[in-house]
């Protein structure tokens, strides 16, 4: 099978290209990159895509989605999951533990995987958990799960409450070579907090979640990876304190990395004025002043990746009291978009910049052998029109859950077509 | 619709216009002379039903405006959650979809969660009033006490007031924060700081953790109920402690203005946040607050619900 991607601007940011050029696949993998078509001799492709005036670039990474299989299939399937990041330009995802069972032992990593390679549109990396059923009690088989196909672990929505456990964790992962990731938020502070404490939660009478919550445990785990020497990654950072941290960490050369959600630089708390269930999340939507010093940090390059934190829900789950529904909200197929409008046109990054902060930022991270258009590199190709309109609808989403604050926003820079390992996964009509 | 109101809902105060409220106001003057006569009864809302749906206790809220709808000839349903489908699981939404079902004119709500008014107003035909969401808002007992306050005093510009108490958790607070600076007043809060939100000055009112200079030159001094559950739970130690620094009582108040009006939601802890001297002394206005309730509670029905006739 061969694809011959024509005449498209590649915007290859691992090996700084960007340049008007062809793209031919062959048998899943880049085969050749060149100004000028293949040899004649070659045989003809058997499919080309006509890139003239769009720009192609290496398949998006996702360091941070729930899939939810097992266990909540109503909310996600590895299916459904997998089309909604294909459709979004994602050919590959990292999926979080927090499933039923909780991926804290290598039969859940295989069920994964074993999904995955069947019914999945892309690329899964799962997650695997730190602790025996996130309980922040006993390390979980780590080894084994790096084994069987885990890419770093995480307790994800159970941070890491004991120091000890983490400082534990940090040193025996780090044998293995992989991240330990830390959703980054002391439970004491937060207590039953449901929004960011500030103007707006004053006003609303919501219970607030301050941003010291997320900053103290930044700090606390920030001095054990000093301790360990082990790559520490802070999972959705929010606050501008947890970002001057992991900046000072990185100038002082420690292995301290980090991800930002689109929801957290594109919005902030006022979007729970209306009390709409879906600006509730966890991290909490930030003030104003918190969302300028992301955009400081990924200007400047402390934040690593842009990850959706993709959380589906059910509708009815949802539908509730502000205080009731849980946290979270689909992200895969707005990510591009906000990127583009609120990054790239809000001049926060340039469009190579946003590229490689779904690309390159986040695959060397995590060490995964993705995010490159190199030569003999597996073809995840995402082909990209940045400046095209289009306004969100959730009832197309290739979600099984609807929960996205983004519904009927306008935004600039849609996802054309997405191709997994040779493979089209998704083409866009018309 | 509503006769001079221009809203389907009464949510909060924060989105009332001072034109709005001042006449709420004006029309419970002419509501609370109907509680003075002999036969209380005006035909105004006949044929109305309102349901009052609430999911946390109340006793005064929920009497006012039973009593209200009743004056009024309304219909008026009580429905108390612990006796409803909603122990059995029925969700707020479907609560909402079942009374519409039943065409109520005014749905009143209390409600533990903020938000609870609003998913109900998006829901149904009905008005909405909230009489208390969580710790967002409680806006009849602001347009109450800004109604004693301006019947004492002829006027609310330029009047200043000190709230007490635990700020943090009070809808009263937020509701009257919001309703008296609109009508020209100035607004203080104190409590420990750890009860008071981050913030608040941002709102546009002064912040004391002291209560004898927040009383000093105000002209009318409202007590918070401190809540006996929160005791130990991380925000003050003991009540004992938090009466010897925020409790009113005789001695302090000789710090205050000597006309100062003495106000409280209700219902007090005698001895905690305020002396049962204070309570039961000539500035008390806490019974007129209640008796004031009610009138408030007809005009915000009659101005919602919309009656043919005059209230008189």
């Amino acid at each position: 099978m061969r694809i011959l991607i024509e005449g498209g601007r590649v915007i290859d940011p691992a090996n700084k290209v960007d340049a008007v050029l062809d793209v031919c696949i062959e048998d899943g993998r880049i085969a050749a990159l060149g100004p000028q078509p293949p040899a004649k001799n070659a045989a003809p492709p058997d499919r080309v895509l006509d890139a003239r005036g769009k720009v192609v670039c290496p398949g998006f990474v996702d360091l941070h989605v729930h899939l939810r299989e097992p266990g909540r299939e109503d909310k996600e399937t590895i299916v459904t999951g997998t089309r909604a990041a294909a459709r979004g330009g994602f050919t590959s995802v990292c999926c979080m533990p927090n499933t039923n069972p909780v991926n804290d032992n290598q039969s859940v990593t295989e069920f994964i995987l074993d999904r995955a390679r069947k019914a999945g549109a892309v690329n899964v990396f799962p997650v695997g958990a730190i602790t025996k059923g996130q309980q922040g009690e006993e390390l979980a088989e780590i080894g084994e799960l790096v084994r069987a196909g885990c890419v770093a672990i995480s307790d994800d929505g159970k941070p890491v409450m004991n120091a000890e456990i983490m400082r534990r964790a940090l040193e025996y992962a780090g044998m293995f070579g992989i991240p330990v990731i830390q959703h980054a938020e002391d439970l004491h502070m937060t207590g039953k907090g449901v929004m960011h404490e500030g103007l707006v939660s004053t006003e609303l009478g919501l219970q607030g979640i301050p941003a010291a919550s997320e900053a103290v445990i930044v700090a606390r785990d920030i001095l054990l990876a000093e301790l360990t020497g082990s790559h520490f990654h802070v999972a959705h950072v929010s606050t501008a304190e947890a970002i001057r941290l992991i900046r000072e960490a990185k100038a002082k050369g420690l292995h301290v990395t980090c991800e930002v959600t689109p929801h957290h630089f594109a919005t902030t708390d006022e979007a729970v004025r209306s009390f709409s269930t879906n600006a509730k999340m966890s991290p909490p939507l930030r003030s104003s002043r918190h969302v300028e010093a992301l955009k400081v940090g990924l200007t400047d390059g402390t934040i690593d990746a842009i990850a959706t934190d993709h959380a589906p829900h059910t509708v009815q789950e949802k539908e509730q009291e502000f205080d009731y529904a849980p946290n979270g909200i689909i992200g895969l197929e707005t990510a591009f978009g906000l990127t583009m409008t609120v990054l790239v046109e809000g001049e926060v990054l340039t469009l190579n910049q946003a590229i490689a902060r779904l690309t390159s930022g986040p695959a060397r991270i995590f060490n995964l052998p993705k995010g490159t258009l190199s030569v003999g590199a597996d073809a995840d190709v995402t082909i990209l029109d940045p400046t095209r309109e289009w306004v969100v609808d959730v009832r197309k989403s290739a979600s099984k859950s609807r929960n996205s604050p983004f519904h009927g926003w306008k935004l600039r820079g849609e996802v054309l077509a997405t191709i997994v390992e040779g493979k089209v996964v998704w083409e866009l009509e018309g | 619709m509503g006769t001079g109101l221009k809203r389907k809902d009464l949510l909060g105060t924060r989105d009332l216009s001072p034109e709005e409220i001042g006449l709420i106001l004006d029309t419970a003057i002419s509501m609370k002379e109907i509680a003075s006569r002999d036969i209380k009864k005006v035909p105004t809302l006949r044929g109305k039903t309102i349901i009052n749906l609430f999911y946390e206790p109340s006793t005064r809220t929920r009497t006012s405006f039973e009593i209200a709808g009743k004056w009024m000839s309304a219909d008026v349903i009580n429905i108390s959650t612990s006796s409803s489908s909603v122990v059995k699981g029925e969700t707020l939404k479907d609560t909402g979809l079942t009374l519409q079902a039943m065409h109520p004119d005014v749905v009143v709500i209390r409600h533990s969660a903020a938000g609870a008014p609003q998913i109900l107003a998006g829901l149904l035909k009905a008005s909405v009033i909230n009489a208390g969401d969580g710790a967002h808002e409680h806006p009849t007992q602001a347009l109450l006490d800004l109604f004693t306050i301006r019947e004492k005093r002829g006027t609310l510009a330029g009047l200043k007031v000190a709230i007490v108490g635990d700020i943090l958790h009070s809808r009263v607070a937020r509701s009257n924060i919001f309703a008296m600076q609109k009508m020209g007043m100035q607004v203080r809060v104190c409590g420990p700081a750890t009860m008071l939100p981050r913030y608040m000055d941002r709102l546009g009112v002064e912040v004391f953790s002291r209560i004898e200079p927040a009383i000093a030159d105000v002209d009318i001094i409202m007590m918070l109920r401190i809540q006996l559950e929160r005791q130990g739970g991380g925000l003050f130690p003991t009540l004992r402690e938090y009466s010897k620094l925020f409790g009113l009582n005789l001695d302090r108040l000789k710090a205050a203005k000597q006309d100062v009006l003495i106000m409280h939601p209700g219902p007090i802890n005698r001895g905690v946040e305020i002396s049962p001297e204070v309570a039961d002394g000539p500035y008390s206005l806490i019974l007129n607050q209640v008796e004031n309730g009610v009138a408030i509670r007809m005009a915000v029905l009659y101005l919602l619900a919309g009656g043919q006739a005059a209230a008189n």
